[in-house]
């Protein structure tokens, strides 16, 4: 490799600009049994919360074309049992540890914010747009005015860097966007799911208990790749773009779109070492067309 | 990617494959197979059927799209097999009476598991009890592996045992079914272990999405990685 896809987010140094995304790799450790995980640039952890959450009753993962749905609804051990059984072994490797943080209410996001303050990490990707909790998670970031308390509040209390997680079903994504950056995020990921629905015909009822779902996948990368488009344009802080990445064709259009780094999802439950062919990929490209650094194609679209 | 040895249907949508995989594969683990580059986006939890170290069986049901392809393959095609995942069946450990119970798709991983006791213990007696709702499939290669064979069609298997004549039970087959035998087993006093093999919608295989947990006593487990073998009591004890 050499050093075409090195890049910077929100001045943290990147070894290229391939980070998985979170809830589809866990803390690290099953997808190092298949690559060794600090050739990404980085990672991020499945969404933690101050206390543990059971998730979700019911199905939590249905095949759409193209896509698939998911509603785990936050399942995750809790931020103190994270911090003793996997952060240092993450800390250890040589990649972007972000760390995403969510949470069903106000007192949720303080008191985990408060609790990662305490800990060794990159970046605190804050989470206001899952689809899959009822109270809290979207309902957080669909409005700006909403989702400016959150910011707002987290921001002052966070030492870390700090990412804001953006919903694209939010009312008005760019105007979101900005009131991340006039709240002083160091910058911006989106998109997280889009909210879906489906139905059992033979049940005659919804597939899922919380009735309506995210979608992921490749079905919505031309929503995601025009959401990150419009954002990259129209804010000065560092955008992470994902949504249905799955070829390096795909990451090469989310940077000429505009974003810093991307994030890979969906793609890794196809093949467990995919963002390793995206990263060679990219790499190829960028040789082939004579460029000697990914900054080079940044935001040209 | 993996070479397709043999792909058979057994009617009623079960197929039975043989895929050439170096493997070191035990009774009650899965693999994830693929044969298609990005759609379906999933690929699909496989209980193993059988094992040599260079083939890997498979029985399966077509219930969908991504069964649907695999039934459509032909010996000489090539897929991708990743795994083996899972904990699968736990040993025999000097027992000596093993009954298996299956039902429906749910009697795949029971035939290795068949062959690995009773090659374990040689003394011991293993029966095997499954039940199907319409016509039964690989019964003579059942009967070869059991010491008795007891096969139900279109009644409830749980009625033909008695669990008090054994020291070890193994069991997968419709969640309902594994429930009604764990009752049975409490109901009747048998005190020794149950095993039952869940089955659940999976994405990622390997334990880092969360998507197949199963609500125990002990916890949230993962089907995928914890399991997919759990004691009875920890999955229907506390119901």
């Amino acid at each position: 490799m050499s050093d075409r896809l090195k890049t910077s987010f929100a001045g943290i140094a990147f070894k290229n600009p391939v980070v998985l995304a979170s809830g589809t790799c866990g803390f690290g450790r099953e997808l190092n049994e298949y690559f060794d995980i600090e050739r990404l640039g980085g990672l991020c952890s499945k969404g933690l919360l101050e206390h543990p959450v059971a998730g979700n009753d019911g199905i939590r993962i249905w095949e759409t074309a193209s896509g698939i749905m998911n509603s785990v609804g936050l399942e995750n051990p809790g931020i103190d049992a994270f911090v003793e059984k996997d952060l240092n072994w993450i800390n250890g490797k040589d990649l972007v540890n972000i760390v995403n943080l969510g949470g069903h209410s106000m007192e949720d996001y303080i008191s985990g914010a408060e609790k990662l303050n305490k800990v060794q990490l990159d970046l605190v990707e804050l989470n206001i747009s899952c689809p899959n909790v009822k109270a809290g998670g979207m309902n957080f970031g669909t409005k700006t005015e909403v989702a400016r308390e959150i910011v707002r509040e987290i921001r002052g209390i966070c030492k870390h860097k700090l990412v804001v997680k953006l919903s694209p079903n939010a009312e008005n994504i760019v105007s979101l966007a900005g009131m991340c950056e006039e709240e002083g995020a160091d910058g911006v990921s989106l998109t997280n799911t889009f909210l879906g629905m489906a139905i059992d015909l033979k049940k005659k009822a919804p597939v899922f208990h919380n009735v309506y779902a995210g979608l992921s996948g490749p079905a919505i990368k031309p929503i995601a790749l025009r959401m990150v488009h419009q954002v990259a344009h129209s804010v000065s802080i560092p955008v992470m773009g994902l949504g249905g990445i799955t070829t390096w064709q795909d990451a090469v259009e989310f940077i000429m779109a505009g974003a810093t780094v991307i994030q890979v999802g969906t793609a890794t439950f196809m093949k467990p070492d995919i963002s390793m062919d995206i990263i060679e990929g990219m790499e190829k490209y960028l040789e082939e067309n004579g460029y000697e650094s990914i900054d080079e194609i940044r935001g040209i679209i | 990617m993996s070479k397709i040895l043999e792909n058979r249907s057994l009617g009623q949508d079960f197929f039975l494959m043989r895929v050439e995989h170096d493997n070191n594969a035990h009774m009650g683990q899965f693999y994830m197979l693929r044969a298609w580059k990005y759609f379906p986006v999933l690929s699909r939890p496989i209980s193993v059927y059988d094992a040599d170290e260079k083939s890997v069986s498979f029985l399966y049901k077509v219930v969908g799209q991504g069964t649907e392809l695999l039934s459509k393959l032909k010996a000489g095609d090539e897929i991708t097999l990743d795994g083996a995942h899972g904990n699968g069946f736990p040993e025999a450990e000097g027992k000596k009476r093993i009954a298996l119970v299956g039902g429906g798709v749910g009697i795949a991983p029971l035939y290795l598991a068949a062959k690995t006791y009773k090659k374990a213990e040689p003394q011991a007696q293993v029966d095997i009890y499954l039940g199907f709702s319409g016509e039964p499939i690989l019964i003579e290669e059942f009967q070869n592996a059991a010491d008795k064979l007891t096969v139900n069609v279109g009644g409830f298997v749980t009625d033909d045992i008695d669990p008090t004549a054994y020291d070890m039970i193994v069991t997968c087959g419709p969640t309902i079914m594994m429930k009604v035998l764990y009752e049975k087993c409490v109901r009747v006093g048998y005190r020794h272990p149950l095993y039952v093999s869940m089955e659940n919608r999976m994405a990622c295989g390997i334990g880092a999405c969360l998507v197949c947990t199963c609500k125990t006593s002990k916890g949230n487990r993962k089907v995928c990685k914890d399991g997919p073998v759990f004691p009875g009591s920890e999955v229907f004890g506390n119901e």
